[in-house]
């Protein structure tokens, strides 16, 4: 395991994180068990998953159950460690050119599928190719075209063959990806799902039916056992796995329970050994009764509104700075939310590694100077008791968006604004929002890579994303320098550049930072309390005895 | 006592009459107004489907148009609409519901045949114990009418028909599976008992109260008819009179509450399914609407919408085994 600290550098990981990698490497991809720990004789693990996947083939997945599942299941080239470094994964190093565009890796030779086929540089052209074909319709396609894999795009577009992508196996164990452009955080996507290898025979010979118990073959540390829709996904261990031998838990059951309260009755019934969230509603009341148990961490993500800059009065950024001073974010956070947010002054988390977001100016006056300053920004744009400022603030119906909703509608009526507040059932809200019909709507977005771009990015004028419909010349101009550059210091600074732009044109308020909140069994060890990102491996995980 | 045999054997020779018609032509006739029915309940759902915002490619995450569009031209939502009903209707005709749009790795046939058996059963198991307990209870009240055993009777009913099953559920939970951990809180298990007695004691409160009361007054007035004191008057034993005769007028107004519901019991409940956690048909609907899964949606309606309309049938069948008055209708 030494040689993967020159790939690491060699592929522009950032310092910090290659520092954090060396302290970790002596438990990569398995549990680390404390000398002295009593292991329990059963070790078997029950895991609230939220809800049904809608797929757990690695190209095919969508959300988040889905993405915890095959995570179990698959390994990619590289993968993460409970700290959420990146770290090797199926491939044991890698080199990469000096123009930062080909990537050459090297796969275990030890690395196997579960049915004792070795893991082949075949299987992960495969599986790239499978993920921009149109033919696979994967919803995640656009994972390959952000770091311009070649031909990434075109193949999506259906104007090149899937076969035309810029991936080669140059021997069995030997796997090339060519960029169009570097693309400095490319090693780092390879932690994601849409880049895992499937079985090229096995979905071959089965089809749309490979994902089934029996059929289905993977190279994770787990396989599939059995899996009822609506009730459970049952994963045994996998012996065939590369680190097998570190892997302490022998069977892990994802039961999708989509009601929050019935996953908690669950829990304290002892049918579940890790929750996927705390009810709101009883976060308090558990953290006085069982403090142990409930464990929140850090989430790469933001909660924000987005202001339709393309509608009245939003075109003004005075009256959307106004509107966004005038949240009492410390309030929102401590008050309205409670468990451990911490307000947002920046579209990227604090959280994020290779990246500290600057400390705007707004964040630094005290509230009553920011609601001061609103005032007058507001009455600049022509607003005032007078004319009072009428619009809908639009967000999906749930009883935690309603409350900070209501919240930060009472923190705008001394500015003389008059707020309707609009909800809507989620997919009504989505469509509502893409198309533009809304004047203020409440949004979040979670990293799906950690790296700052994943935040930034959305506020380009391309992007997909931007409700806000926001365009800035000198925005996009800065983000897509931000991936030529080589070194981290001038990313970070354009960067801050980026969140400086966002700050003085406000096209979106950020709210509050994300954090991810679940009660975890005490005898459940090796829970990662600093994976951003949320990635709990149960490879990393260990049941004590109780 | 030879009508019921009677009633049976005419069954038999398709001569029983229904609503003043043979049985045959009645089956036929249902037959006849059924396909139509079902007809149109797919082409309402198919387009008031569509017409709902959002699709089932609609996501937090808004695709790049060329993405949307791969996934649109896979599952035919690039082709006119009366084109997508067009292939929908053709899969149908050979027993195809589609794929699912929201479960990649499944079709609709096949999420049917994994959850349908859960709702079946947990469904069946209830009915059985609302008929049961329901007309036992209510009979039992009527004959015992304002003593204790009466008051007892629809003190229940009146608590679990005025109880919510989103109310009744959890609170089943807070007290077998958390406080006393007799039972578990939720999951299937391959429909072991355990795991059935909860979900089936929630969903059969709310219908045996109900049946309870029916029967209650029901009996009480088929005791008080003319018939009935005739028969009293005759020297009867008491018991030979309930069974024998009071007990199948009184049933009438039973069945004709229970058959109607018989669909909704058997087809799952979504509450329960949720609280419970069990992969039955119920979770399927609601989230299969949530979700926009056009075709999972689609084919349960008409699931659902047949065995209504094949229950209603039965039930108007049994109504006329039971009611002479109807049968005697030539």
């Amino acid at each position: 395991m030494k040689k993967p600290f020159k790939a690491l550098k060699l592929a522009g990981i950032p310092a910090l994180t290659l520092a954090a990698s060396i302290m970790a490497v002596t438990n990569a991809n398995a549990a680390i068990v404390p000398a002295g720990t009593q292991l329990a004789q059963a070790q078997e693990l029950v895991r609230g998953n939220g809800a049904e996947p809608a797929s757990i083939d690695p190209q095919k997945v969508e959300g988040v159950p889905g993405s915890s599942v095959t995570k179990d299941l698959f390994e990619g080239l590289v993968t993460q460690d409970a700290d959420g470094n990146t770290i090797p994964g199926q491939a044991e190093s890698w080199t990469v050119s000096e123009d930062n565009k080909v990537f050459t890796f090297k796969i275990r030779d030890t690395a196997q599928w579960s049915n004792g086929d070795p893991v082949t540089a075949g299987d992960f052209v495969f599986a790239f190719q499978r993920a921009v074909d149109p033919e696979t319709a994967s919803r995640y396609a656009w994972f390959m075209e952000i770091p311009t894999i070649v031909n990434a795009s075109a193949i999506v577009k259906g104007k090149k063959p899937a076969d035309s992508l810029g991936v080669k196996a140059i021997d069995d164990k030997t796997f090339q990806v060519t960029l169009e452009k570097p693309v400095p955080y490319f090693i780092k996507m390879l932690a994601h799902q849409t880049t895992f290898p499937v079985p090229q025979k096995i979905v071959e010979k089965f089809g749309d039916h490979w994902t089934r118990p029996g059929n289905m073959v993977s190279n994770g540390a787990y396989k599939l056992a059995d899996w009822r829709v609506n009730e459970k996904i049952v994963l045994e261990r996998n012996s065939n796995y590369w680190n097998d031998k570190e892997t302490v838990i022998n069977k892990v059951t994802y039961l999708p329970i989509v009601s929050t309260t019935s996953e908690l009755n669950r829990y304290k019934a002892d049918e579940v050994d890790m929750t996927n969230l705390i009810p709101v509603e009883h976060f308090k009341s558990l953290k006085k009764q069982i403090p142990n148990e409930v464990k929140v961490t850090p989430y790469l993500g933001t909660y924000y509104y987005t202001f339709n800059t393309k509608r009245k009065p939003f075109d003004d950024a005075r009256v959307r700075k106004a509107l966004s001073y005038a949240i009492n974010r410390d309030a929102i956070s401590k008050y309205v939310k409670g468990q451990g947010e911490k307000p947002a002054y920046t579209f990227t988390p604090e959280t994020v590694s290779g990246f500290v977001p600057p400390t705007t100016d707004y964040s630094k006056m005290t509230q009553g100077e920011r609601n001061a300053e609103a005032k007058r920004l507001l009455s600049e744009a022509g607003y005032g008791p007078d004319k009072p400022l009428k619009f809908d603030l639009l967000y999906n119906t749930d009883e935690a968006h309603k409350k900070v909703a209501i919240a930060i509608a009472q923190m705008w009526k001394p500015l003389g604004v008059k707020v309707t507040l609009v909800n809507q059932e989620w997919k009504t809200f989505l469509d509502s929002r893409n198309d533009g019909k809304f004047d203020v709507a409440r949004a979040g977005w979670i990293g799906d890579y950690n790296e700052a771009s994943t935040m930034l990015d959305l506020n380009t004028s391309t992007h997909g994303q931007n409700d806000s419909q926001f365009v800035n010349q000198m925005y996009d101009k800065l983000m897509s320098e931000s991936r030529v550059v080589t070194s981290d210091e001038e990313r970070s600074h354009l960067y801050t550049e980026a969140e400086k732009i966002l700050a003085d044109e406000m096209p979106v308020a950020p709210i509050y930072q994300y954090v991810t909140s679940r009660l975890v069994k005490p005898y459940v060890g090796g829970y990662p309390m600093s994976n951003v990102e949320d990635n709990v491996y149960t490879r990393d995980l260990f049941i004590k005895k109780h | 006592m030879h009508s019921h045999a009677e009633a049976w054997e005419r069954v038999v020779e398709g001569t029983h009459l229904i609503n003043g018609v043979p049985m045959f032509t009645f089956i036929l006739k249902r037959i006849g107004v059924a396909i139509p029915t079902l007809f149109i309940l797919v082409l309402l759902s198919f387009f008031l489907m569509q017409m709902a915002p959002g699709s089932p490619f609609t996501g937090d995450f808004n695709m790049p148009p060329e993405i949307l569009a791969n996934l649109e031209a896979k599952y035919h939502l690039d082709k006119p609409l009366w084109q997508q009903f067009a292939y929908y209707l053709k899969d149908l005709l050979q027993g195809d519901l589609g794929p699912s749009f929201k479960y990649k790795d499944y079709t609709v046939n096949e999420l049917v045949a994994q959850s349908f058996p859960v709702s079946i059963t947990i469904g069946s198991l209830a009915f059985l114990v609302t008929v049961l307990m329901g007309v036992g209870l209510g009979t039992l009240a009527a004959l015992r009418q304002n003593s204790w055993i009466d008051y007892t009777v629809m003190t229940f009913s009146m608590v679990g028909v005025v109880l919510p099953s989103f109310v009744i559920a959890p609170l089943m939970v807070l007290i077998f599976s958390i406080s006393l951990k007799w039972l578990p809180a939720g999951g299937w298990n391959d429909g072991s008992w355990q795991n059935m007695v909860l979900p089936v004691a929630a969903m059969a409160i709310l219908y045996v109260a109900a049946v309870a009361r029916i029967m209650r007054s029901s009996m009480i007035e088929t005791l008080n008819s003319n018939f009935i004191r005739t028969a009293r008057a005759k020297g009867l034993p008491r018991r030979h009179i309930i069974f024998k005769h009071a007990l199948k007028p009184a049933l009438l107004p039973v069945v004709s509450y229970l058959g109607p519901a018989f669909v909704g019991i058997i087809t799952g409940s979504v509450v329960i399914e949720t609280v419970f956690g069990l992969p039955g048909i119920g979770q399927h609907f609601v989230n299969g609407a949530l979700n926009r899964d056009y075709s999972l949606v689609l084919g349960l309606t008409i699931i659902i919408g047949s065995l209504t309309i094949l229950f209603t049938a039965v039930v108007d069948i049994l109504y006329g085994l039971i009611d002479p008055k109807i049968r005697v209708g030539s």
